[in-house]
């Protein structure tokens, strides 16, 4: 089997074949990440280029460790240390680096559509390590990897993404990958945060923390990116962690059996207390795991596809 | 120079005028002879065959950037007034959003030299404000004395409330127009229009009560002040039905539409395509009905381009980063025949009139007559000729348009003014 697409850029329209195939690629090296030598030979000779134009450490070290387990060549190309500083347009940057003859480049910017962008500039095949507030589609194939995991199942759970909803690619790609999977989405967080016409996506939206934590099976919280413009959408933190933050009273008062899920990194206190963010509800850390295994599966699919 | 225009169609409503098979001679750009089967007993006649072309007055568009002084490389006075001709028109309004910003008599001038000697006239609109920054008026008076015909911010509305009022009143002494942008500055910023299309991009998003925010006030201060105010490229369903209804009760406001907000949606935005990228931005479907409503019942005057050159390097970039705007002078007629002539929306009577007769109004200007005795300003349209626009052959320095390999019906073939004709291409004198 083999996707339908050379270019992960996001999960809306991918078909559930394909997430499936993810998934299922996931689980194999899995457990290769469990073996005392974790890499295989899969992409020996192919190059991939880490393109990020915005500052990641997990993503990134994500990425790339991925690309080592499968033995390809991995090249960071971080802002900071580019000719991006000088000024160069993103078109030569990319004519350049294709000029080097890389099979795969794996770009994390600020600006939407950036992804689609390169595949138009370049012929490598393109992999989204998120896109301005448009999508990230390895989180959410590694959130739905992990929920699996953990539930045995995507079909027919109740997931309610909790947070900035609005300015969140990673809310995004989960709505996409979760539907298309036969998942029942919702989202929660403050009126201002999440997007006016979000309902012609066929999800709920919920604006009590209680109730969500009370309908849902998974609750995926995700970061509220304090550093970010989300603070002028809210009156403060101390007022969102009140009426949105999850914390263990929160959950015993509501309910015993839930999943819980986070990006990271997380704002302690803010979105989860301290106790539910280590507490037994949460699977953060299998999440890390899994991402690495779940973009393996993706570097992979589309490095093998040719 | 003497010339036959012999067998066309000619329009003009505001002179009752819808005559098959008429003749129109010129000698010196002078309109001598009108009528039919003309017989001119003259030797060196040039005779130009025009048997089902369509003759009107001199089209105009009334909102387009030439970008000169100060951003030659994407167009200049000259290339913008060639652009023009080139898609049907004698005669624009040039905005003043340049560097520096048209807010005195001496760049007023400057454009007009440079425009000097053009088959197209060029009516410079001046800064409502200095260096348009909302502070101080820009002055009016010279600036009128100077050639200006109207006032604008554009780019951006007028800052505050207190300073439009003020240019309001103060353009009554001359009862020339404040041109609007409108956009409520605390909600612009975005890249597209707000809707589900926005959230499905992750694009940041202007909604369109943005707008309508400051059509209101511009509309309360109209009729506050009995100034006159003319609402630029409208694009929200409310802000029609808001200059509607204030047409209704007798407030001066007008608007103007660009063919891209009548023919595109936010559907367009899909692709990333940064030439979909516009202030104010492609709205949705329900917005184009509304506005092709009020272009039927006349709330909506005139039809204006927003030609708005940009440089290959700066449209390439990422969506979100690259700057706003099409070019437009050179795709605006097809695409309203196409649009609103081929689709019964509109006839080409109505369509003259928001092309020649309606903006000249708004700007105080006097709407050529195809009659003895007057210049000839015209131009002549091919209403049923199917071509497909190729942003190559424009005549504009800038190639910035989403309407590359479009199959358009209908264009302007030639257009003549000041004892010139742009015709099969080329510039003649006659």
């Amino acid at each position: 089997m083999s996707l339908s697409s050379r270019h992960l850029l996001g999960l809306q329209g991918v078909s559930k074949e394909d997430i499936q195939l993810i998934l299922d690629t996931a689980t194999t090296f899995r457990e290769v990440l469990e073996r005392p030598i974790k890499r295989v030979p899969t992409l020996q000779g192919k190059t991939v280029v880490n393109l990020f134009y915005e500052s990641s450490t997990r993503t990134r070290i994500s990425f790339e460790l991925a690309e080592k387990r499968l033995s390809a060549d991995a090249i960071n190309f971080a802002v900071s240390t580019s000719s991006v500083n000088k000024g160069e347009s993103l078109k030569d940057t990319v004519r350049n680096i294709e000029a080097m003859k890389v099979d795969m480049v794996v770009i994390r910017h600020a600006a939407a559509g950036t992804p689609l962008m390169l595949t138009k500039l370049c012929d490598a095949n393109i992999i989204n390590a998120g896109d301005g507030i448009h999508e990230h589609p390895t989180q959410a194939l590694l959130d739905m990897y992990s929920i699996r995991e953990k539930l045995g199942r995507l079909d027919g759970l109740k997931v309610c993404i909790v947070g900035d909803i609005a300015h969140s690619r990673v809310a995004l790609s989960n709505i996409f990958g979760l539907k298309t999977m036969g998942a029942k989405v919702s989202v929660c967080g403050p009126s201002t945060m999440i997007p006016k016409y979000i309902e012609e996506l066929g999800v709920d939206v919920i604006y009590n923390i209680d109730e969500a934590i009370q309908e849902n099976d998974v609750l995926n919280v995700l970061r509220i990116q304090l550093e970010r413009k989300a603070r002028e959408y809210f009156p403060s933190i101390r007022e969102y962690a009140k009426y949105f933050g999850i914390t263990s009273e929160r959950l015993e008062k509501n309910k015993k059996d839930i999943l819980i899920l986070h990006p990271g990194p997380i704002n302690r206190g803010v979105e989860l207390s301290s106790d539910v963010a280590d507490g037994p509800y949460q699977i953060i850390l299998q999440q890390v795991t899994n991402g690495v295994a779940v973009r393996m599966a993706v570097l992979y699919l589309l490095g093998t596809l040719n | 120079m003497k010339l036959l225009l012999k067998n066309s169609t000619a329009i003009n409503p505001t002179q009752n005028l819808n005559e098959k098979e008429f003749d129109i001679f010129i000698e010196d750009g002078i309109i001598k002879e009108t009528g039919k089967n003309l017989q001119i007993n003259s030797g060196d006649v040039k005779t130009i065959d025009l048997s089902g072309k369509t003759i009107s007055p001199g089209f105009i568009d009334i909102h387009v950037h030439l970008r000169e002084p100060g951003r030659e490389d994407e167009e200049t006075v000259e290339t913008g007034c060639n652009a023009a001709a080139n898609g049907g028109f004698t005669a624009v309004a040039c905005m003043p959003n340049t560097e520096p910003a048209i807010d005195s008599a001496e760049v007023v001038e400057f454009i007009k030299k440079q425009a000097s000697g053009h088959l197209v006239d060029v009516y410079p609109v001046a800064a409502a404000s200095l260096g348009r920054k909302g502070e101080v008026l820009s002055p009016m008076a010279e600036l009128k004395d100077a050639g200006a015909v109207a006032f604008s911010d554009d780019g951006v509305a007028i800052k505050s409330s207190s300073l439009l009022k003020r240019a309001l009143e103060y353009s009554l002494m001359f009862d020339l127009p404040i041109i609007e942008h409108c956009e409520d500055e605390s909600l612009a910023g975005g890249a597209m229009n707000e809707s589900i299309n926005s959230t499905l991009l992750g694009l940041p998003a202007i909604p369109n009560v943005a707008e309508d925010l400051i059509v209101m006030r511009d509309i309360l201060l109209a009729e506050y002040t009995g100034g006159r105010v003319h609402i630029a490229h409208i694009s929200s369903a409310n802000a029609v039905n808001m200059v509607r209804e204030a047409k209704k009760k007798g407030i001066k406001v007008t608007a103007e539409v660009t063919p891209h907000h009548f023919t595109l949606t936010d559907d367009a935005v899909k692709t990333y395509d940064t030439n979909t990228k516009m202030n104010p931005p492609l709205r949705t479907r329900k917005d184009v009905e509304a506005i092709i409503e009020g272009l039927k019942d006349g709330t909506i005057d005139a039809i204006a381009s927003d030609h708005a050159p940009h440089s290959i390097e700066e449209k390439e970039m990422e969506f979100e980063y690259a700057p706003n705007g099409i070019v437009g002078l050179e795709t605006s007629i097809g695409l309203a025949f196409t649009e609103l002539l081929h689709k019964k929306l509109l006839s080409i009577e109505e369509l003259i009139l928001k092309y020649a007769i309606n903006p000249r109004k708004i700007l105080n200007l006097n709407a050529p007559l195809i009659q003895k005795g007057n210049i000839a300003n015209l131009t002549i349209l091919d209403t049923d000729v199917v071509w497909t626009v190729d942003k190559t052959k424009f005549l504009s320095k800038s190639r910035n348009t989403p309407f590359h390999k479009r199959l358009l019906t209908g264009k302007a073939i030639g257009v003549i003014n000041n004892r010139k004709m742009f015709f099969d291409g080329r510039f003649t004198s006659i």
